[in-house]
Formats: C-alpha cells, sequence, structure tokens
C-alpha cells in the first residue's frame, strides 16, 4: 500500500496524459468517422471505395503497429511534426495515430446504425427532393446516431483503454510507462496496478452507464 | 436499408456533377498517396538496396517466418485457453447458485474493464517474483489474452445461451430433463451455432492483440519486423514495416471473411433456433435497436411477454 501512496502523485499525473489522449481521440475520431461513413455510402465510387479499403485496413492492423508505425514512419520519415518538445510531438503523433484507428470502428458502428433507419425514410427524403448531402445530413445521420449510442460508448471505452499502448508510438509520460518505471523500482505491486485499474473503471464504466442510459432515451420509436 | 436508396439514378446533371466528383476525389486520393510516396522517396525509402532483403529467402526464412510463428504461437495458445476460460465462467454466470455465479461475474467484468497492456505489464513483472528468474514473455502475453478475451467471450457465451428461445428450456424441463442435461443436450449445441460467427470475430482481436507482446519484447511478428529485421539491415524500417503490415492484415482478413461465412451459414443454419449473436463491442445494431443489441426478439418462437 505505502508503493501506491509513493508513487500516487506520478501515476496520477500518466493517467492524466491518458485521459487527454482519450479527449482528443474521441473528438477526432468521431468526426473522422462521420466522414469516413459519408464517403462508404456516397454516389462516388472512387470516395466509396478509398473508405473501404481505409476501414479494412486500419481494422485488421493491430494498433501497436498503427502506434509504432505513426512514430517511426509518419513523424520520422515523412516529418509530420507537430511540436519540437519531443514529448508534446509524441502526444499528438500518438493522439492522431489513435484517432485513425478509433475512427475505423466509428465508421463501422455508423454504418450498421444507417442499416437501422428503415428504407421509406431516404425515399422519402428522395421524393421532397433532397440532395444526398441534404437527407444524410437531416434525415439519416440523426437517426443513425441515436440508433449506434451504445456501441459508440463501447468503441468509446474501447479507445480509452487503448490510449495504453501510447508507449508504441514512443510517448512515455503515461500511466503504463509510469506504471513501468515504479515496477522497475519496487517490483510488481498489486497496489499501484489495482489502483491505475480503479482509475480506468472510473472512467469507462460511467461511460458504459451513460451511453447506455442515453441510448434508452434518445431511442427512435418505430 | 440499402445505402443506394440514399441517392437518386443519376440523370444528366448528376451525372455531371458525380463525374465531377469522381475526378476531385481521384485527384485528391491520388495527392495523398504521392504526397507519401515523395516523403518516403526523399528520405530513399523506394531504394532497391533496403528492398533487397525482402526478396531473398534467408530474410524470411531467418527473420520473418520465426516472428509469424511466434505470433501464431501466442496467438494459438492463447485462444485455445480462452476458450476454456470463457466457457468455464461463461457458464458458471448462468449458475443457479449465488455462490458460483456472483464471483464469476466480478471476475469477468473486471478482466473485461482492464486494459489489456496494463495487465500484460503486471503478469510480466508478478511472475519473476512468484516463481523465479526466466523468460516470462510469452506467458505474460498468453496469459494477459486469456484473461481479457476469455472474459469476453465468457458473455458471448452466457449471450449465446440466451438466445436460445425460452420455450426450449422450458419443453425440456416439461419431459422431466434436469438443469445439466437441458444445458448440455439442448441450449449448448443450439447456442454454439448462434456464437460461431461472434467467437471467430473475437479471435480476430485476439490475433491482433498478441501484437501488444512487441512492447514486452516478445519476439513476435512485429517484433521482428520492426527491431530486429532493421538493425540487421539498416535503413530498412519502412519496408519491414509495410511487408510486415500487409502479413497481418492478409491473416485477420481471411480470419473476419470466415468470420462472415460462418455468421452467413449460421442465419441460414436450421439446427438452432437462436438467432446468430453479434460480436461484443462490434457496434452491431439490430434492427429498432436501443434497448441493447440482442436480437433475442426475432426469434420465432419466443413467447410473448
Amino acid at each position: 500500500m505505502e508503493d501506491l501512496i509513493r508513487y500516487a502523485p506520478d501515476l496520477a499525473l500518466g493517467f492524466l496524459e491518458n485521459i487527454k489522449i482519450s479527449i482528443v481521440a474521441a473528438i477526432t475520431s468521431l468526426i473522422l468517422g462521420t466522414v469516413l461513413v459519408a464517403m462508404r455510402v456516397s454516389p462516388t465510387p472512387v470516395l466509396r471505395a478509398a473508405g473501404t479499403i481505409y476501414v479494412n485496413i486500419v481494422r485488421n492492423t493491430p494498433l501497436t503497429l498503427v502506434l509504432a508505425f505513426s512514430a517511426l514512419g509518419l513523424s520520422d520519415q515523412l516529418g509530420l511534426v507537430f511540436s519540437d518538445v519531443p514529448s508534446t510531438n509524441s502526444f499528438w503523433i500518438v493522439s492522431m495515430g489513435l484517432s485513425a484507428y478509433t475512427a475505423a470502428f466509428v465508421c463501422e458502428a455508423l454504418r450498421s446504425g444507417i442499416n437501422t433507419v428503415p428504407l421509406g425514410q431516404a425515399e422519402a427524403a428522395r421524393a421532397i427532393g433532397l440532395t444526398f448531402m441534404q437527407s444524410l445530413r437531416m434525415i439519416i445521420l440523426p437517426q443513425a446516431f441515436r440508433a449506434v449510442i451504445a456501441p459508440l460508448g463501447s468503441v468509446m471505452i474501447a479507445m480509452v483503454k487503448n490510449t495504453t499502448v501510447a508507449t508504441a508510438g514512443g510517448f512515455a509520460l503515461d500511466s503504463a510507462s509510469k506504471m513501468k518505471e515504479a515496477f522497475d523500482q519496487v517490483g510488481a505491486s498489486i497496489p499501484i496496478f489495482l489502483g491505475i485499474v480503479v482509475a480506468f473503471m472510473v472512467v469507462t464504466l460511467p461511460i458504459g452507464y451513460f451511453t447506455g442510459r442515453l441510448a434508452r432515451r434518445l431511442a427512435v420509436a418505430r | 436499408m440499402s445505402t443506394t436508396v440514399l441517392f437518386d439514378a443519376p440523370g444528366p446533371r448528376a451525372r455531371v456533377r458525380n463525374n465531377l466528383l469522381t475526378v476531385v476525389s481521384v485527384v485528391a486520393v491520388a495527392a495523398v498517396l504521392y504526397g507519401i510516396y515523395r516523403g518516403f522517396d526523399a528520405k530513399g525509402q523506394w531504394e532497391g538496396k533496403i528492398w533487397q532483403p525482402f526478396l531473398q529467402w534467408e530474410t524470411w526464412e531467418v527473420y520473418i517466418f520465426p516472428g509469424l510463428l511466434g505470433t501464431l504461437q501466442a496467438a494459438v495458445v492463447a485462444a485455445v485457453l480462452a476458450l476454456v476460460f470463457g466457457a468455464v465462467f461463461g457458464l458458471a454466470r448462468l449458475s443457479d447458485h449465488a455462490w458460483i455465479r456472483v464471483p464469476a461475474g466480478v471476475v469477468v467484468e473486471v478482466f473485461r474493464a482492464i486494459p489489456l497492456l496494463l495487465l500484460i505489464f503486471f503478469i510480466f513483472y508478478l511472475a519473476p517474483a512468484v516463481a523465479g528468474g526466466g523468460d516470462y514473455t510469452f506467458m505474460a502475453v498468453v496469459i494477459g489474452l486469456m484473461l481479457y478475451n476469455g472474459s469476453v467471450l465468457a458473455e458471448v457465451v452466457r449471450a449465446g445461451v440466451h438466445a436460445v428461445p425460452r420455450g426450449q428450456s422450458e419443453a425440456a424441463f416439461a419431459v422431466g430433463m434436469r438443469k445439466n442435461q437441458v444445458m448440455r443436450l439442448v441450449l449448448l449445441p443450439q447456442a454454439v451455432t448462434a456464437m460461431m460467427p461472434a467467437i471467430v470475430s473475437q479471435l480476430v482481436v485476439l490475433l491482433k492483440d498478441t501484437a501488444l507482446g512487441y512492447i514486452i519484447a516478445y519476439v513476435d511478428l512485429l517484433n521482428t519486423g520492426f527491431k530486429i529485421l532493421p538493425a540487421r539491415f539498416f535503413g530498412s524500417l519502412i519496408p519491414a514495416a509495410i511487408v510486415i503490415g500487409i502479413i497481418y492484415v492478409a491473416l485477420n482478413m481471411a480470419l473476419s471473411f470466415l468470420a462472415t461465412r460462418l455468421e452467413r451459414r449460421s442465419r441460414r443454419s436450421r439446427k438452432t433456433a437462436a438467432a446468430p449473436i453479434a460480436a461484443p463491442g462490434s457496434a452491431e445494431v439490430s434492427v429498432g435497436a436501443g434497448e441493447g443489441t440482442e436480437d433475442a426478439g426475432l426469434a420465432p418462437d419466443r413467447p410473448v411477454e
């Protein structure tokens, strides 16, 4: 227990980094996922194909590889640099890598949400003369979003847990790295492990609970 | 809803607009690809010299195949253990006895909530303290994967048994079967068919997650590709990343393809009255969802409540 108390401030700082990455990745992946799903149902075959290829490749690549590639390939080789401070740069690299990865899952969730919208709605939208973008924006996506709140919640929970893989992208300030540092000094400590686990559960369990409740409240009555 | 309904069959003006959009998007996609190509080119990543190793059999034999073997070994052992874990804890959660049901439920919920990498780290550091020195990378990866994926599979088992229409077990009890017999002879055989696609999708997740072993230096495909190969053939990091990326994607797509095939088959299957259940966390939504994703309500002979 003393171990946990001694390392608590350090671990808390690490955990805060995980939360910061989560917030950035949540926002970016939701936007990117929505764009991807619009591409995947669009009238332009090239965009449809590009979206499909992206989702299939990213979904089937281990996150560890995605993050390592973002750091070593995109940042070191292609010169995608967000900041001159190495730790700030790797923070953004990891956040963007995680967003790019999560966006594929967001896209899949939204696409199955689109499938729940009755055919007649799209037909009606077309009948009153709405264009593709208009019907997507005003008729289809709002209903799709409401249908997939709970699954999106699970995607977000998985994403929060995935922030621990930040180490693979060269980011060494998050809770996984801090836990490793502590373990290197005092050996495996059950209190430290449980402390971090509880911290994650404090964040992920409410996400599941609230998205579940929200899903029930906002469910489209049919 | 089929997505083609979202837009009309294009008239002359829409056709022109679509063609224009196609051109613009082709240019945009090409520009992105060209940007990546040029960036790597500027760093000399396309030079034959650094791709050369991948044309030699020796590279594959000495580096890539052993790495792939490491990944597959960890995945297969972990998959078998996770299936056993999932079956035991899934059935334990369905028990009539609270002293079995509740602890099993706690174990499943806790291991599902722990970030997998932290679990692997913990086992990796705990093992030497418990069992003395040695190489615990394989063990840490396998046990971590077993506990996490086993817990998810336990939920799949539970959902599978629940997906069998209730009338089935009522009828089985009515003809005098015991709980054990009902489970063994009536529910499980049908549940397994319904569960198959979800199980295979979870195995894709498991296979992908073996790559976390990279972080504790387990010698898997990612490790050989990202650490060992570039150290041996200087400068071939990007080619190595691309090659092993292709291998991972191909492996997982083959498994996903199998999952889709199985799902289609179990949807048609008449061996089970249960509708196939969605993979956990796969974000599948049943039609008119909102009340949770188990679409047991669609089963034909479900009593109206």
